[in-house]
C-alpha cells in the first residue's frame, strides 16, 4: 500500500473511496446489488454470527444473488444477537435480530429476493452523527 | 533552599519543599505513629509504599485522609494528626491488621521488639471488633531465615531491601486481595529461591514474619553436656555493636566485656574470629600476590581482578547470579570457615579432644553464616567444621537469659592461641577493611619493604562504590570496593563486560559491611549508628599493638607447627574451597 | 419487485406486548384478511422502537407513518383509513408536545430517539478490518486537521472547551489532563490507552475496539501530537482476543498508509503504537497500577502525586485515557467543541455508553446524551423490567458504584447527579435489578468481587473489605446482629476514608448505597431472619400449601434427601431439618403447591 503523504491526499482518497462505494452501489446492475453487514463483535460471534456470515456468503453465491457480505462491529442489540443489516438497492438499511441459519434463509428468500419484510426487524432507535 | 509553610496541629511549621508530612511533624516534635514507613537514610532510600495506612492524617480541603509518609507538605496546608476522625480510622486500621495476625505474642521471636505489638499497646487496643478468617501459610524454615508469613503486614520493607538495595529479587508481593503476601516466586521456600541469606530483610521486618533461625536453645543444651567441649569464635563486627542491646551508645567497643560474658556463659575456650581473619589475609593475600605476579609476568590464563570471598552472602550471590565469573573470587574460605578446621584439626589435638566432642560455635553479625556452617564443603563425614552460628542479637538475648549485667562486666582477654589477632583483622568488620588488611600484608610481601603508613585512608568510607589506586613501590594496584549487593552487581557487570581494570575487588553483601549485617542489633535505618560502628572499628584497629596479619605471632606459630606455608598443600585442603553454579533454581510448582 | 404495497410493523417490544400489541397484530391481520388485502399488505411483528412510553407503536411502510398508543380496536380504522383510503389516522399520530402538531412522517421523529451515537458512531457500520471503510467515513481526517492546521495548544483548547471528561469513571476533564502532560518537560513522553475494562458486565470498550479500532489509533496520535509524545501504548486485557486482533490489523494498516510511523501525512510528526497485554486484573484499570503492570511490575497502585502526567510509564510523563474517551476525540476535532458541548448537561458534556444488563428486556450497548434520566434508559431504551416484574434498583459504576432505587429514577445521568444520588458514573456498567434480587446478596456479590480483585497492598482494602464480606455473609446466613449492621457502616466509612487508591476508596459504595436505600431489607435479614427476595438460601424454606397439594407423591419421589412425607392423595409435608433447599420439589410439582417462605 502506498503511504498517504498529506491531508489533501487523505481527502482525495476519501472521496475516491466514497465514489467507489457509490459505484459499487449503483453498478451496471443496480437492481441486484445487495449489501449485508453482519455484526461480528465478541457478543455477536458468541451467539453464532460467524456461522450466519459464512452461510450468507455461501448461499447468496449459490443462489446467484449479487451481494456483498461484510463484517462489522457491535450494533448494540445484545438481546437480539446475531444481528445483521441488509441494504437493498435504493432502500434504507434494515436491521434484523435473532438471525440464525433458518432466519438467514428466510431473509434471503423473502426480503432479499422479494422485498417482503420478515419478522425480527429492529427499528433504529438512536440518532446518528454524520 | 525552597521552603513551605504549613500548620500541623495548630503549630506553624516551615520545612524544605518536598518534605513529607510525617517527616515535617517528626522534625517538629509531633508524633505520628507509622508502621510500613522506614527511612533507610544510610542507603538514601525511603520505604514508603503508603500501604499500612497507620500514619493517616486529616488535611483540610481533602476528601479523604492522607498518608503522612507519602504526602508532601504544600504551602498553606492545614493538617490535623489527632482529630477524632483520624484516631478512629487509625485505630480501626490497626485493629484490622491485628484481626489477621496470630496473637501468639508469648511465643513470637519478635515479642518485645515488634512494631505492631508496640502500636497495639500504644493505642490501647483490648478488643478486635472485626474478627474473621486469618491467613494461614506454611512456615518456611531455611538454614538462616524463618518466614512466618502469617505475620506479614505487607509493609514491603523486606521487598525494598531484597530488590532495591540488594537486587537479589528473592522476595516480592504475590497473590491478590486478602491472600496478598510477600514471598519468593511461586511461593517456593527460600532455599529454592536466589536468597543469599544476607538477612537485610530480617533486619527491617517490623513483626515476626521474618526472623533468624535461633540457635540459643541448642547452645544451652550443648553447654550443659559434660561430654562436649564447647568453644566459641566471635566476629570483629560483634564487638562494636553488641553494647547497643544493653543501652550503650552506638560505637561502644565492648571486646573485653564480650570475652568475659562468653566465659560466664560457659564456653570452655573463648576465641576470636579475628585470628582466622589474620589467617585469611595470609591465604588470600598470598593468592593475590601469586595471581598478580603471574599476570605481571604476562601469563594470560590468570584471571584478574581477584575478589574477596569472606562474605557468605556475597558467595551465594555470585553463585546464583554470576556463576560464569566464579573462578575470579579468591578460593580462600571465610574467616569463620578457616577457624573451624583449625579448631577441629589443630586445636582439638592440642587439647586432646576428639573432633566429634568439640563443638565450635560462632557469634556473627550475620545470618548467612548460619547457612555457611551447613554447606557440605565445610563438613568432614557430616560433622561441620563450625557446628552453628549465633547472631549478635541472639547473643545479647543469651546474655540477658544468663542474668549477666553486661554493662558492669570487667574486661578480659580472649584465650590463646586462637584468640590473638591484629588490627588488620579487626577492620574486617567494615566495608573496605578486608582489602586494606590484605594490602597491609601484600605490600610488604610484594615489595619486601616495611609499610610505613599503615592506614590506607583512600580505601575507607561509606560511599556505595569506591576505588583507589595504591602504589606498591612503583607498581600501581587498582582496588575496587562495593558494599551492598546492588552495588556489587554493578561492579560484577563491569567485570563481565570486560570494562574493569581493577586488580582486586572487595565486596561485602551488607550495606556498611558486617557492621551493618543482618544479625546485628536493629539500626532502623539510622545512618549515625552505622557510622559510629564504623568509626569504632578503626578505633579498635588503631589501638592494637600489631596491625598487620603476617606479624601475628600465633599465625606465624600456626604455619610453623601445622600448616607449613600459605597456599600450601594443607592450606589448600583445609582453608580453601570451590564454588558452584546455582543459577538454575529448583522450582516445583504445585 | 416488492411483493407488498404496505408493510405494517407492530412493535413487539416487551413494553408494547404488555399493552396488548399481540392482539393488535392479530386484529390487524384479521382486518387485512377481511378486506382481502393479504396479497398487498403484510402485517409483521418488529423489535422495540425504543419509544415504550407511547406504546404500543404501529408503523406503516413505505409511508413511514408512526402511530402511537394504538389499541386493539384501532385495527379496523387503521386498515380502512390508512391502507384503503390512504388517509392518515390523525388521532393516533404523535403530537409534538411543544408545537401541538401531529407528526405523520417518522423521519421527522428523530427526537424521540433517546440514544445518540457519538463514541459508537462507526460501530456496526464499517468493516473494522478494512481501513478504507474507515477513511471513506472520514477516518483520520481529524488527525490530518490537527497536524496541519492546529498547534498542540490549540487542539488542547478544543478538547478543554468541548467539556469532555474521562469516561473511565472518575470524570476528570480530558483537556486539562492533556494540558498537564503537555506542560511536563521531558525528552520522552507516552500516550497510554486504558483498555483494561473490568467492571462486571461492562463491554463498551471492547465493542469500540472491535467495531472501530481506527478511531482509537487516530485519537492516540492526536493526543501524542498535543502532549509531545511519539510513543503510544494500548494496555488491553488478554481476554479480548478479537479486539487485540482488530487492533493489530488497524495498527498495521495505519502504518502501511503512513498514518502511523514517521512523518505522518508529510507533517514531520512521528507516532507509533504498541500493544501491551494485561492478565485481567481489575485493579490494573487504575492508572498507576496499569503503568506498573506495563513496566513488568506487580499491578498495584501507588500514591498520587506524582501523577502520571509528571512521572508515569518508565518515570516519563504519561497521559492515560480510557478507550471511550479516546473514541470521542476525532469527532470533537472534526465537528468542533461547540457542537460537542451543546450535547449533555452543564457540567457533563457529550454522551455516555452503557452496557445495559440484568433484569431488563433490551439488554445491550446503548449510548445516551448526558442528562438522559435513568428512567428513560430503563423504560424507554431498555424496554422495562423483564417478565413484568417490579423494578427494584439499578446499579451503576460496578464495584465502585451504588444501587439506585425507584426514587432516583429521574436522576439525570451525569457525573455530579449520580454521585449526589449515591452512586457514580463509572465506566458504564448498568445493571437492573428486580424484586427477585436480594440487595444484601447483591452487596455481598460486589464485595466478593472486590475481595478477589483487591491488589492487597493497603490494609483497609486487603483486610477491611474481607471483614465487610464476612459480615455480609453472616447476614445472608441469618447470623447477623444489629451490631453487625452498625459495624458494617462504620467499617465502610473508614475504608472510604483510608484506602490507598480510587478502587479501594470506592469499594464500600455498593454496601453503603444498599444500607441507605434498603436498610429495611438488611434489618429483615437480621431481625426477622427473612429474605424477601428469596435469594438467601439459609433464610428461606420450601413449604407445601395443603390447600393446593393433591397428594400426587411426585415431590416425595423426587426429593433427593427423602425430606418429604405424606400418604397418597393427602397433603404432604417437608421435614425442614432434612431439606437441603435444592428446589427439586418445586420444579416437579404440577399444582404449584410448593411455596417459598
Amino acid at each position: 500500500m502506498a503511504k498517504i503523504k498529506s491531508l489533501a491526499d487523505l481527502r482525495n482518497m476519501k472521496s475516491d473511496l466514497q465514489a467507489k462505494i457509490k459505484l459499487r452501489e449503483n453498478a451496471n446492475n443496480p437492481e441486484s446489488m445487495v449489501q449485508i453487514k453482519v455484526g461480528m463483535a465478541t457478543s455477536g460471534i458468541a451467539s453464532g454470527a460467524k456461522e450466519v456470515f459464512n452461510y450468507l456468503s455461501e448461499e447468496l453465491a449459490k443462489r446467484d444473488i449479487d451481494a456483498v457480505v461484510t463484517q462489522t462491529g457491535d450494533m448494540g442489540y445484545s438481546y437480539a444477537e446475531p444481528t445483521i443489516e441488509v441494504t437493498l438497492p435504493g432502500k434504507e438499511p434494515i436491521v434484523f435480530g435473532y438471525v440464525n441459519i433458518a432466519k438467514a434463509d428466510e431473509i434471503i428468500e423473502k426480503y432479499i429476493k422479494n422485498g417482503e419484510l420478515v419478522e425480527g426487524i429492529i427499528p433504529v432507535n438512536y440518532r446518528k452523527v454524520e | 533552599m525552597d521552603t513551605v509553610k504549613l500548620v500541623i496541629d495548630n503549630k506553624q511549621i516551615e520545612v524544605p519543599k518536598g518534605t513529607s508530612i510525617l517527616n515535617a511533624a517528626r522534625a517538629n516534635g509531633i508524633y505520628i505513629p507509622s508502621l510500613c514507613y522506614l527511612n533507610l537514610n544510610h542507603l538514601h532510600i525511603e520505604n514508603k509504599p503508603g500501604s499500612c495506612r497507620v500514619c493517616v492524617v486529616e488535611v483540610e480541603k481533602r476528601r479523604n485522609l492522607a498518608p503522612a509518609c507519602a504526602t508532601e507538605c504544600l504551602e498553606g496546608m492545614v493538617v490535623k494528626t489527632n482529630s477524632l476522625r483520624v484516631l478512629n480510622a487509625r485505630r480501626t486500621v490497626v485493629e484490622l491488621l491485628l484481626s489477621d495476625h496470630p496473637a501468639d505474642c508469648l511465643l513470637c521471636p519478635k515479642s518485645g521488639k515488634c512494631e505492631l505489638q508496640d502500636l497495639a499497646a500504644e493505642m490501647g487496643i483490648r478488643h478486635i471488633t472485626f474478627k474473621g478468617e486469618q491467613s494461614s501459610y506454611r512456615k518456611d524454615e531455611s538454614p538462616s531465615i524463618i518466614r512466618d508469613v502469617d505475620k506479614c503486614v505487607m509493609c514491603r520493607r523486606c521487598e525494598t531491601m531484597c530488590n532495591q538495595v540488594q537486587t537479589v529479587g528473592a522476595l516480592s508481593a504475590v497473590n491478590r486481595g486478602f491472600g496478598a503476601v510477600v514471598a519468593p516466586a511461586f511461593e517456593q521456600d527460600l532455599i529454592k529461591s536466589p536468597c543469599t541469606y544476607c538477612g537485610q530483610c530480617v533486619a527491617v521486618c517490623p513483626t515476626g514474619a521474618l526472623t533468624e533461625v535461633d540457635n540459643t536453645t541448642k547452645l544451652i543444651r550443648d553447654l550443659a553436656d559434660p561430654t562436649k567441649t564447647v568453644i566459641v569464635q566471635t566476629a570483629p563486627a560483634v564487638r562494636v555493636a553488641l553494647g547497643e542491646e544493653f543501652g550503650m551508645p552506638a560505637g561502644t567497643i565492648v571486646t573485653g566485656k564480650l570475652a568475659t560474658a562468653l566465659r560466664q556463659i560457659g564456653f570452655k575456650y573463648v576465641f576470636d574470629t579475628d585470628f582466622a581473619a589474620d589467617l585469611t589475609i595470609m591465604e588470600e593475600g598470598t593468592e593475590l600476590l601469586q595471581r598478580l605476579g603471574k599476570y605481571l609476568n604476562g601469563d594470560k590464563t590468570v584471571k584478574l581482578p581477584i575478589m574477596t570471598s569472606c562474605c557468605p552472602a556475597w558467595v551465594n550471590f555470585f553463585e546464583h547470579n554470576f556463576p560464569d565469573l566464579r573462578d575470579i573470587p579468591s578460593t580462600a574460605r571465610s574467616p569463620q570457615q578457616m577457624f573451624g578446621p583449625i579448631a577441629k584439626n589443630y586445636f582439638a589435638k592440642k587439647i586432646g579432644v576428639d573432633r566429634k566432642d568439640l563443638i565450635v560455635v560462632s557469634i556473627m553479625p550475620c545470618l548467612a553464616k548460619k547457612y555457611e556452617c551447613g554447606r557440605d564443603e565445610f563438613k568432614v563425614n557430616g560433622d561441620p567444621d563450625v557446628n552453628y552460628s549465633l547472631s549478635t542479637r541472639e547473643l545479647a538475648h543469651l546474655i540477658k537469659q544468663f542474668n549477666i549485667d553486661f554493662k558492669k562486666l570487667p574486661d578480659s582477654d580472649f584465650d590463646a592461641p586462637l584468640g590473638e589477632s591484629t588490627g588488620a583483622a579487626v577492620i574486617f568488620g567494615a566495608t573496605g577493611g578486608v582489602i586494606e588488611a590484605a594490602c597491609r600484608t601484600a605490600y610488604e610481601l610484594f615489595t619486601g619493604k616495611k609499610l610505613e603508613k599503615i592506614d590506607f585512608n583512600e580505601l575507607r568510607g561509606l560511599e556505595n562504590v569506591r576505588q583507589a589506586t595504591l602504589d606498591f613501590n612503583g607498581t600501581p594496584i587498582k582496588i575496587g570496593i562495593a558494599h551492598g549487593l546492588g552495588n556489587a552487581r554493578k561492579l560484577l557487570e563491569m567485570v563481565r563486560e570486560g570494562k574493569c581494570d581493577f586488580q582486586a575487588i572487595e565486596i561485602m553483601a551488607c550495606p556498611g559491611g558486617c557492621i551493618g549485617g543482618g544479625g546485628q542489633p536493629l539500626h532502623h535505618g539510622n545512618s549515625e549508628i552505622i557510622k559510629a560502628r564504623f568509626n569504632a572499628t578503626y578505633e579498635e584497629d588503631k589501638n592494637k599493638p600489631i596491625r598487620k596479619s603476617h606479624e601475628n605471632p600465633y599465625i606465624i606459630q600456626l604455619y610453623k607447627e601445622f600448616l607449613g606455608e600459605p597456599c600450601g598443600e594443607l592450606s589448600h585442603h583445609l582453608l580453601h574451597t570451590t564454588y558452584f553454579d546455582k543459577s538454575q533454581l529448583d522450582i516445583t510448582i504445585e | 419487485m416488492a411483493k407488498y404495497k404496505y408493510n405494517v410493523l407492530v412493535c413487539g417490544g416487551t413494553g408494547c406486548q404488555s399493552s396488548q400489541s399481540a392482539l393488535i397484530l392479530e386484529n390487524l391481520k384479521k382486518e387485512v384478511a377481511a378486506c382481502n388485502l393479504e396479497n398487498d399488505v403484510q402485517v409483521i411483528l418488529a423489535g422495540c422502537f425504543g419509544f415504550c412510553e407511547k406504546g404500543p407503536i404501529v408503523k406503516i411502510m413505505p409511508d413511514n407513518t408512526f402511530y402511537v398508543g394504538v389499541k386493539p380496536e384501532d385495527a379496523k380504522e387503521l386498515v380502512a383509513e390508512h391502507i384503503i383510503k390512504g388517509r392518515k389516522v390523525q388521532r393516533l399520530l404523535y403530537v409534538d408536545p411543544e408545537t401541538q402538531k401531529h407528526i405523520d412522517d417518522s423521519k421527522h421523529m428523530d427526537f424521540y430517539k433517546k440514544q445518540m451515537r457519538i463514541a459508537l458512531r462507526n460501530c456496526g457500520f464499517l468493516d473494522p478490518e478494512n481501513i478504507d471503510e474507515t477513511i471513506s467515513r472520514g477516518g483520520y481526517e481529524a488527525l490530518g486537521k490537527v497536524l496541519t492546521t492546529m498547534t498542540p495548544n490549540e487542539c488542547i483548547e478544543v478538547i478543554k472547551k468541548s467539556g469532555l471528561r474521562g469516561r473511565g469513571g472518575a470524570g476528570f476533564p480530558t483537556g486539562t489532563k492533556w494540558e498537564f502532560a503537555s506542560k511536563s518537560v521531558n525528552d520522552q513522553k507516552y500516550v497510554v490507552c486504558n483498555a483494561d475494562e473490568g467492571d462486571p458486565g461492562a463491554f463498551m470498550d471492547r465493542s469500540i475496539l472491535e467495531g472501530d479500532p481506527h478511531s482509537i489509533v487516530e485519537a492516540m496520535a492526536i493526543c501524542g501530537y498535543c502532549i509531545g509524545a511519539n510513543h503510544g501504548l494500548i494496555y488491553i486485557r488478554a481476554e479480548y482476543p478479537l479486539a487485540i486482533h482488530r487492533l493489530q490489523i488497524a495498527i498495521k494498516q495505519a502504518r502501511e498508509y503512513g498514518l502511523l510511523g514517521d512523518d505522518i501525512l508529510g507533517t514531520g510528526f512521528n507516532f507509533d503504537i504498541e500493544l501491551r497485554y494485561g492478565a485481567g486484573a481489575f485493579v490494573c484499570g487504575e492508572e498507576t497500577a496499569l503503568i506498573h503492570s506495563m513496566e513488568g511490575n506487580r499491578g498495584e497502585p501507588t500514591f498520587k502525586p506524582p501523577f502520571p502526567a509528571v512521572s508515569g510509564y518508565l518515570q516519563k510523563p504519561t497521559n492515560v485515557n480510557n478507550v471511550e474517551t479516546f473514541a470521542n476525540i476525532p469527532i470533537i476535532i472534526t465537528k468542533g467543541a461547540d457542537w460537542y458541548s451543546s450535547i449533555g448537561t452543564e457540567k457533563s458534556k457529550g454522551t455516555k455508553v452503557f452496557a445495559l444488563a440484568g433484569k431488563i428486556n433490551n439488554v445491550g450497548l446503548i449510548e445516551v446524551p448526558m442528562g438522559t434520566t435513568l428512567r428513560e434508559v430503563v423504560y424507554e431504551i431498555g424496554g422495562g423490567v423483564k417478565n413484568g416484574k417490579k423494578f427494584k434498583a439499578v446499579q451503576t459504576g460496578g464495584p465502585s458504584g451504588g444501587c439506585l432505587t425507584e426514587k432516583d429514577l429521574d436522576t439525570p445521568i451525569d457525573y455530579e447527579s449520580l454521585a449526589a444520588a449515591g452512586s457514580i458514573m463509572g465506566s458504564g456498567g448498568m445493571i437492573v435489578m428486580d424484586e427477585d434480587d436480594c440487595m444484601v446478596n447483591i452487596a455481598k456479590f460486589y464485595m466478593g468481587f472486590i475481595v478477589d480483585e483487591s491488589c492487597g497492598k493497603c490494609t483497609p482494602c486487603r483486610i477491611g473489605n474481607k471483614r465487610m464480606y464476612e459480615i455480609l455473609d453472616k447476614i445472608t446466613k441469618g447470623q447477623g446482629t444489629m451490631e453487625d449492621l452498625e459495624n458494617l457502616k462504620y467499617l465502610a466509612e473508614v475504608i472510604k476514608d483510608t484506602a490507598l487508591c480510587g478502587l479501594g476508596q470506592t469499594s464500600p459504595n455498593p454496601v453503603l448505597s444498599t444500607l441507605t436505600n434498603f436498610w429495611d431489607e438488611y434489618v429483615e435479614h437480621v431481625v426477622d431472619k427473612k429474605c424477601r427476595a428469596g435469594a438467601c438460601k439459609d433464610l428461606m424454606s420450601y413449604q407445601i400449601n395443603p390447600d393446593k397439594c393433591k397428594g400426587c407423591t411426585s415431590c416425595a419421589r423426587h426429593c433427593p434427601v427423602n425430606a418429604i412425607t405424606g400418604t397418597v392423595k393427602q397433603p404432604h409435608t417437608i421435614n425442614q431439618s432434612l431439606c437441603i433447599k435444592c428446589g427439586t420439589c418445586k420444579s416437579v410439582c404440577k399444582f404449584n403447591a410448593i411455596e417459598i417462605k
